[in-house]
């Protein structure tokens, strides 16, 4: 009996039916990246989730608010204490309320209020407010003005406002186009390098150089799967943006999209660079936050990099990450033109092929 | 010399159409160097299309970077090899598409399944097994939408000898295949392995299982500290012995001087020196029926009572023993 079966099977093994079923191994390879990215949740979480949460807290927290009122004392044991403090609060800019000594200090000391009025028995006031605090200084201004016109004060000339409240201008239309060129760089880096590694450390990458696999496919592979998710990443992130929001896109969907690709390729190119030596993912890890980290703190995603002083500049502006922001950001918020953003373009590129040529150059297969 | 050596012993024991002139693998004076620890210390080897041959020794003796040699994944300090007639120089493209290679510590993606795993490398090679087949060659039809980390120690080896046999190769490399797997899991892999050799591919495989070795291989070479001590059919490597069976006794009391067991094995007119091993010692003796009662009397002749006493057909253990002084386990 099992002399039988096996010789059906060893006929099986034998029998000259060729394999009629044409295969794509970059296809195949391809496939392989997506699965293993899909079936892997925590990936999916930082790579989309993370980046949304982020962007919400941030969004609200900065949020556009209603003019600030200015929060004033009026000292209870000052003479007049209850009519000046009646007088403030007939203009809609202050939020005036009557202390005694120590709770007006305390309010004064923790910021509940920005400033303490008290009025003299001579008709005078005395201001208590710390000068280095803008509000102080803007609560200061409005209640002597409130003050000074109730004593008689005629202003001198006639005075219209005209209110704006500019898109574009607001933190969260600068963070998402920052938060954008980081998600490129962190799934770029991170997604490729993990990869690698963990197929290095597994001696699956040896595995795989022991069958006629083409080299290149496999590290295309990598670059395919990056694109595809590039789509996903960028539209997930400037979607948020656009419908929670209201952030603009003032450029060209075009000139986004070709920055986005550049510099997707590029950080794809920087994570193969970070794995091509690497035998643990710790490792990867180590080398992956050290090559990252100058660029989150530089290269102007949560504040401008023009924060930094001017002897920094040259090397910031280097930074493939600082060259994604600006490009982003001019395209999103100013509509920049493509053509315009070409110097920032080539120095991505430039990034992208050194490391490209450099990763290739090193890479340990085994 | 080799060659016709093996030829001549009357060896050819494979259908006559796979007894080709041009061998499936010849090594020539191989050696490699890991900084000072020498794996490989000038081996000679030849692989006749058509058989299985077994690398057998101690973990340690440089079976798995000889075979990486061979495999193109580790380059050679000095020597020559030749695989399917050429050598991997400027070949190394066309040969991994007729060679199938199984390493002793792949680990194969976990989140894929048996089918996308198999498929991944079939795509790889030019021409080779449809999917199905593959699947049902190693049996793992059940499993074949399993993810590979949710299978045991013997489906993965099996897995990884699918991918082995992706492109329907003509020569395969097997490192280790039953190392870690249970009894039951080496006797399913052993029989792929038979009907491997039976489809008339060429198998190298390397293990320190002697029985392993004794079961599937038509000649092993026997690999110690980087060379070949031994080569040949496990047969002959056995009837090179000169023993009929191994003798192992045990005696109560003080334990025996190796010069009284020396001359109870010289009486007995055994080929070889005796060995002290597991608490008792062990002879090997050509005429097992006139030797046992020999050695009884011989002891009860110097007042010893025996507390155990045991005998076996040789096998390459013997072998390795013989030639080394060492076991095989022993490393």
């Amino acid at each position: 009996m099992a002399d039988a079966t096996m010789q059906a099977r060893t006929a099986e093994a034998t029998e000259g039916r060729e394999d009629s079923e044409s295969y794509s191994s970059l296809l195949e390879l391809f496939k392989v990246r997506m699965r293993e990215f899909l079936r892997e949740p925590e990936a999916l979480f930082w790579t989309f989730g993370f980046p949304l949460l982020l962007a919400a807290g941030l969004g609200i927290a900065f949020r556009s608010r209603p003019p600030e009122v200015a929060k004033v004392a009026v000292l209870a044991s000052a003479p007049a204490a209850d009519s000046t403090a009646r007088m403030l609060a007939t203009s809609s800019g202050i939020d005036a309320q009557v202390l005694n000594d120590s709770a007006a200090a305390r309010a004064l000391r923790t910021a509940r209020v920005a400033l303490v009025v008290v009025p003299d028995a001579n008709g005078g006031v005395e201001y208590r407010f710390d000068p280095s605090r803008p509000e102080a200084r803007t609560a200061r201004l409005v209640t002597d003005g409130v003050l000074q016109r109730a004593a008689g004060r005629e202003d001198v000339y006639e005075v219209r406002e005209a209110t704006i409240s500019e898109k574009g201008a607001r933190y969260i239309d600068f963070f998402i186009p920052g938060l954008l060129g980081l998600n490129l760089m962190g799934s770029g880096i991170w997604s490729i390098a993990f990869a690698v590694v963990t197929a290095r450390n597994k001696k699956l990458l040896k595995r795989l150089i022991a069958t006629p696999m083409s080299r290149v496919e496999y590290l295309m592979s990598f670059m395919l799967s990056r694109l595809v998710f590039l789509v996903l990443e960028v539209g997930a992130l400037v979607g948020f943006g656009m419908l929670v929001f209201d952030v603009p896109m003032r450029g060209s969907w075009m000139a986004l999209s070709l920055i986005s690709l550049v510099a997707a390729l590029a950080f794809g190119a920087l994570g193969l660079l970070v794995s091509s030596r690497v035998t643990t993912v710790e490792g990867a890890s180590g080398l992956g936050n050290l090559v990252m980290l100058p660029m989150w703190i530089f290269s102007g995603v949560f504040f401008a990099a023009s924060n930094f002083p001017a002897a920094f500049q040259p090397f910031i502006q280097a930074l493939p990450l600082t060259a994604t922001v600006d490009a982003l950001r001019a395209t999103m918020i100013e509509g920049a033109s493509l053509m315009s953003q070409m110097g920032e373009l080539a120095l991505i590129a430039a990034w992208g092929v050194a490391s490209f040529a450099l990763a290739i150059g090193i890479f340990r297969w085994r | 010399m080799r060659n016709t050596q093996v030829l001549t012993t009357g060896y050819c024991l494979l259908p006559s159409e796979y007894c080709l002139i041009v061998p499936a693998l010849s090594l020539s004076n191989l050696r490699k160097s890991f900084g000072s620890v020498i794996a490989v210390d000038g081996i000679d080897l030849t692989v006749f299309t058509g058989e299985c041959f077994g690398l057998l020794g101690p973990n340690g003796a440089g079976k798995t970077t000889t075979i990486e040699i061979c495999e193109g994944l580790t380059e050679p300090d000095a020597g020559e090899v030749r695989i399917l007639g050429q050598t991997w120089n400027g070949n190394a493209r066309a040969l991994r598409q007729r060679l199938g290679i199984q390493l002793q510590e792949t680990q194969l993606a976990d989140k894929l399944t048996v089918e996308e795993t198999i498929r991944l490398f079939r795509s790889f090679y030019s021409r080779g097994l449809p999917v199905d087949r593959l699947v049902n060659m190693v049996q793992l039809q059940e499993k074949r939408s399993a993810r590979v980390g949710t299978l045991s120690g013997g489906q993965k080896q099996r897995l990884a000898l699918a991918c082995a046999l992706a492109g329907d190769p003509e020569l395969i490399f097997l490192d280790e295949p039953t190392t870690g797997l249970d009894p039951q899991s080496r006797r399913q892999l052993w029989e792929l392995v038979q009907e491997l050799r039976a489809s008339g591919r060429t198998l190298v495989l390397t293990t320190h299982y002697m029985d392993e070795a004794e079961k599937l291989c038509d000649r092993v070479a026997i690999v110690d500290r980087g060379r070949v001590i031994a080569l040949g059919t496990p047969r002959a490597l056995i009837a090179e012995l000169g023993a009929e069976a191994v003798v192992f006794f045990a005696v109560e009391g003080e334990p025996m001087g190796m010069e009284e067991v020396t001359a109870i094995s010289g009486a007995l007119g055994s080929p070889h020196a005796p060995r002290q091993t597991d608490g008792g010692y062990e002879l090997q003796v050509s005429a097992p029926h006139a030797a046992v009662p020999a050695l009884l009397e011989s002891l009860q002749g110097s007042g010893r009572r025996l507390s155990e006493l045991r005998t076996h057909t040789p096998t390459l253990e013997d072998v390795f023993v013989s030639l080394t002084g060492r076991a095989l386990r022993d490393g």
